[in-house]
């Protein structure tokens, strides 16, 4: 069983009051939960909707066609009446002509008791059609409304009112509750994951679709002893976060791509200073402002080569809300082992999503600073950037090692970090930096993981937050006899090609998917490996895929 | 004890040589050891002083020393820190930082070195080079009015505001060792002439007229404004205005005086956190 709600109104009518309610009561029944926000980027008015995907099987993405939809104003019908599934239904407040129509007088009912709390009698009606019980949906407004009595008081009223206004329509399937599963969205993922790698201090601007890291990360404050503080600008941000990073802390900042080409500089700055640093860039569509509350992978080759000059840098894109968490803590570790700046490439589809997914498993999870505890030598001082076989020179920070001083320069510098011109000395530092990819490509890289049948005739190309899609996608070709599979990529850059090797060359044609309009990742592939795909699926209008989609693109233009 | 390094890339008769000399007698007066100072600066001739002492220095982007020295005091609050660059980069490209960290107050010491010229670019107008001067890229003459760094500071708030010249290393010494003991963000303001490229404020110019502050109250914020504004056939050196006030550090009342960087993470706490996903 896997059923589809939107629920749709204008900003400000509390449409993510329901959707994280209604969201955490269905995956507190047991239920796995996929929810995805699509909104305007404004405070009020607008048409904005949730939608909640859930069932008792696997459910890795969004769906176009509903099972349910709960229209908060006539917009919502208007504009969604047509993905409805034919035994569909509309829960709204008027009459809908052609269509399963069910009226329910919200704002009457919520007149008596709370008039701005129409939101959550429509929760007690979802539930009552699908025909669940209300206490867990009781504890979450508890939670949800902690600290006011009387307002937790009203809602438990106002969900009561909705609940008994209509009648059970589909009886879901009952399912055993699961303490070993969590529900989290992919911003908190990223957050969770930086505050649990150690990190100390972020800073960022605020920006749509990134800021959600930052909420996270700043509610830890007090609890865990980190600074989170909001920068005047993103060059800003980046540099404190350099500041921090050189001063012994691990640090990290997060934006969007507006803010990334801001940051660019900073990014070489860390490349050639060889300070460890984690950016978060949460990508929207561009260019300038584009869709700020939309979702898009365009940044990709932008990561890849975000700043002038030349110096290692490591780009990864997170499939999903446990790669977010996963990635996240590994992307520190790394950026410290080979003193490099990480982008953790995530969008608004993962971060705005909440999805349910198995817990977190911290058994293999490792902390590793790399930081140099004591001279190689009695006698030798303390160089920064000594020439080391592999690349990576012992990195101390100021005040670590007792009569020995750090510096950390932009210029090109000798192994002491000191200004200097010399073409010779140039190459050698320039050389001794990008030997640091070697290492991190022989011992660290992620190669993609795969997904499908052992024998296929089509092979889909992922990168990122379209893994889930593409998995379901690939579940529906093979229902069809359709021998199908998908390679998902995390690490983007340096590229992974020894998975890839193994698929090429036999006859299986590769399809590229991308969530963009120039197949950005088909043309860093085609650079690296001269490998062309044979064909591309791609979607630009801001929004994401999803499976169904997919499916009937590659009917119509593949097969 | 900190000592000068290094063969310097400045010009023979630079003001940066006289500053330099006044930096180090301070620090070495101070008692403090090169490991507890770290020194962030921009882009530019001035911007090279930790290549030339030893120090810790993180030599950072043309316009941005003073936001990596904010991150430096957050993960380690018992290092000491300077910010210094030239007139350009701090109060042109790094304008923007100067005026929000004033608000944050954050605890370090900022040196200007201000020649009101471009240097390493070779003679460009900076944000202080007086208005109608001829460069060469401004051949009909500046056409803006320089930036006061002193009026700027003072209505900003700055906890602690002062201006010094390199014709008087002893009085300049005296000023960055009461800069490094005030507790909270301090701005002196470095008179230097730029011997190759700025032909109108030179040595003997400044000389002329620099006038120390003999009795003016530095707590008088009022005063302090209006000798701001003194500029021209006298110019006023010496603390304008100090006040102590709530740093940024004051401010992140929940860390305790360990620094951040010597705090480590339990990953057992870290995975209790996902209870609030349950």
């Amino acid at each position: 069983m896997k059923k589809n709600i939107l629920i749709g109104g204008e900003a400000g009518q509390g449409l993510q009051t329901i959707a994280s309610i209604l969201g955490k009561t269905l995956f507190r029944e047991g239920y796995e939960v996929f929810t995805t926000k699509d909104y305007m980027s404004r405070v009020r008015g607008g048409h904005n909707f949730i939608k909640i995907r859930f069932g008792n099987e696997e459910i890795s993405s969004s769906e176009k066609e509903l099972d349910l939809i709960v229209a908060l104003n006539q917009e919502t019908i208007d504009k969604h009446k047509d993905d409805l599934k034919k035994e569909g239904i509309i829960l709204a407040e008027s009459e809908v002509k052609k269509a399963n129509n069910i009226k329910i007088d919200a704002t009457d009912i919520a007149a008596d008791i709370n008039p701005k709390g129409k939101n959550t009698v429509f929760i007690g009606a979802v539930l009552k059609y699908f025909g669940l019980e209300l206490n867990k949906c009781k504890n979450v407004i508890k939670e949800n409304f902690s600290k006011k009595e009387e307002v937790v008081e009203d809602n438990h009223k106002l969900l009561k009112a909705g609940y008994d206004a209509i009648e059970t329509k589909e009886k879901c399937v009952e399912v055993a509750e699961n303490d070993k599963r969590i529900y989290i969205d992919g911003n908190t993922a990223v957050g969770y994951g930086a505050v649990s790698a150690g990190i100390k201090y972020y800073s960022a601007y605020p920006m749509s679709p990134s800021t959600g890291i930052m909420n996270y990360i700043a509610g830890k404050q007090d609890e865990l002893g980190l600074v989170v503080e909001q920068a005047e600008d993103e060059i800003a941000a980046i540099n404190m976060a350099l500041g921090a990073s050189y001063g012994g802390i691990r640090a990290m900042t997060g934006t969007s791509g507006g803010g990334f080409a801001l940051m660019a500089e900073a990014v070489g700055l860390a490349g050639i200073t060889e300070t460890p640093l984690v950016i978060a860039e949460v990508q929207r569509p561009g260019p300038a402002t584009g869709l700020p509350t939309r979702t898009e992978q365009g940044d990709l080759l932008f990561a890849v080569n975000v700043s002038q000059g030349e110096f290692p840098l490591m780009v990864m894109a997170p499939r999903d809300h446990e790669d977010a968490f996963y990635q996240t803590f590994r992307a520190h570790n790394l950026a410290e082992k080979y003193q490099i700046p990480v982008v953790i490439l995530s969008d608004q589809y993962l971060a705005d999503s909440t999805v349910s997914i198995p817990e977190y498993d911290f058994s293999d999870l490792e902390i590793n600073r790399h930081l140099v505890q004591e001279k190689s030598g009695e006698s030798e001082e303390y160089n920064r950037y000594e020439v080391t076989e592999d690349g990576i020179s012992p990195r101390a920070y100021p005040g670590l090692l007792e009569g020995e001083v750090v510096l950390a320069d932009s210029d090109e510098h000798d192994k002491h970090g000191y200004i200097v011109e010399d073409g010779n000395k140039r190459i050698e530092m320039a050389d001794k930096r990008m030997k640091k990819l070697d290492k991190l490509i022989s011992e660290d890289l992620l190669e993609p993981e795969y997904y499908g049948e052992k024998e296929i005739d089509y092979l889909f190309l992922s990168w990122g937050s379209t893994y889930g899609v593409l998995k379901e996608t690939i579940d529906l070709l093979n229902e069809d006899g359709i021998d199908a599979g998908v390679l998902s990529f995390n690490d983007i850059w340096p590229l992974p090609q020894k998975e890839l090797e193994k698929w090429v060359d036999k006859d299986i044609e590769l399809i590229d998917v991308e969530n963009n309009s120039t197949a950005q990742f088909a043309k860093l592939l085609r650079s690296e490996t001269s490998i062309e795909v044979d064909n591309k699926i791609l979607k630009y209008d801001g929004r994401p895929f999803t499976a169904d989609e997919v499916y009937n693109r590659f009917k119509s233009e593949v097969k | 004890m900190f000592e000068e390094t290094n063969n310097t890339a400045w010009c023979p008769g630079c003001g940066n040589f006289p500053l330099r000399t006044a930096l180090k007698d301070a620090l070495n007066e101070l008692e403090l050891k090169p490991e507890e100072v770290a020194m962030f600066t921009g882009i530019g001739q001035a911007a090279k002083m930790p290549h030339y002492l030893n120090i810790n220095g993180f030599n950072g982007l043309h316009g941005r020393s003073f936001p990596p020295a904010v991150g430096m005091r957050i993960a380690n609050h018992k290092i000491k820190v300077i910010v210094e660059s030239g007139d350009g980069c701090s109060y042109g490209e790094g304008g923007n930082h100067i005026l929000h960290n004033i608000r944050r107050n954050p605890d370090l010491v900022q040196l200007v070195h201000d020649n009101q010229i471009y240097g390493l670019t070779k003679g460009q107008a900076s944000p202080t080079t007086e208005a109608n001067l001829k460069t060469k890229v401004q051949p009909n003459g500046v056409n803006a009015e320089p930036l006061n760094p002193i009026k700027f500071a003072l209505s900003m708030g700055a906890s602690f505001v002062a201006r010094g010249f390199v014709g008087d290393r002893e009085h300049l010494s005296n000023l960055i060792k009461e800069a490094m003991n005030h507790r909270g963000y301090a701005l002196i303001d470095i008179l230097q002439p730029c011997v190759s490229f700025n032909k109108l404020n030179t040595y003997k110019w400044y000389s002329q007229r620099v006038k120390k502050m003999e009795d003016h109250d530095s707590s008088d914020y009022y005063q302090a404004l209006k000798l701001s504004e003194k500029w021209g056939e006298e110019i006023p050196i010496g603390v304008f205005y100090k006040e102590e006030k709530q740093t940024f550090r004051d401010r992140l009342s929940h860390l305790d005086d360990t620094p951040l960087v010597d705090k480590s993470t339990d990953l057992e706490e870290m995975e209790d956190l996902m209870k609030e996903f349950k």
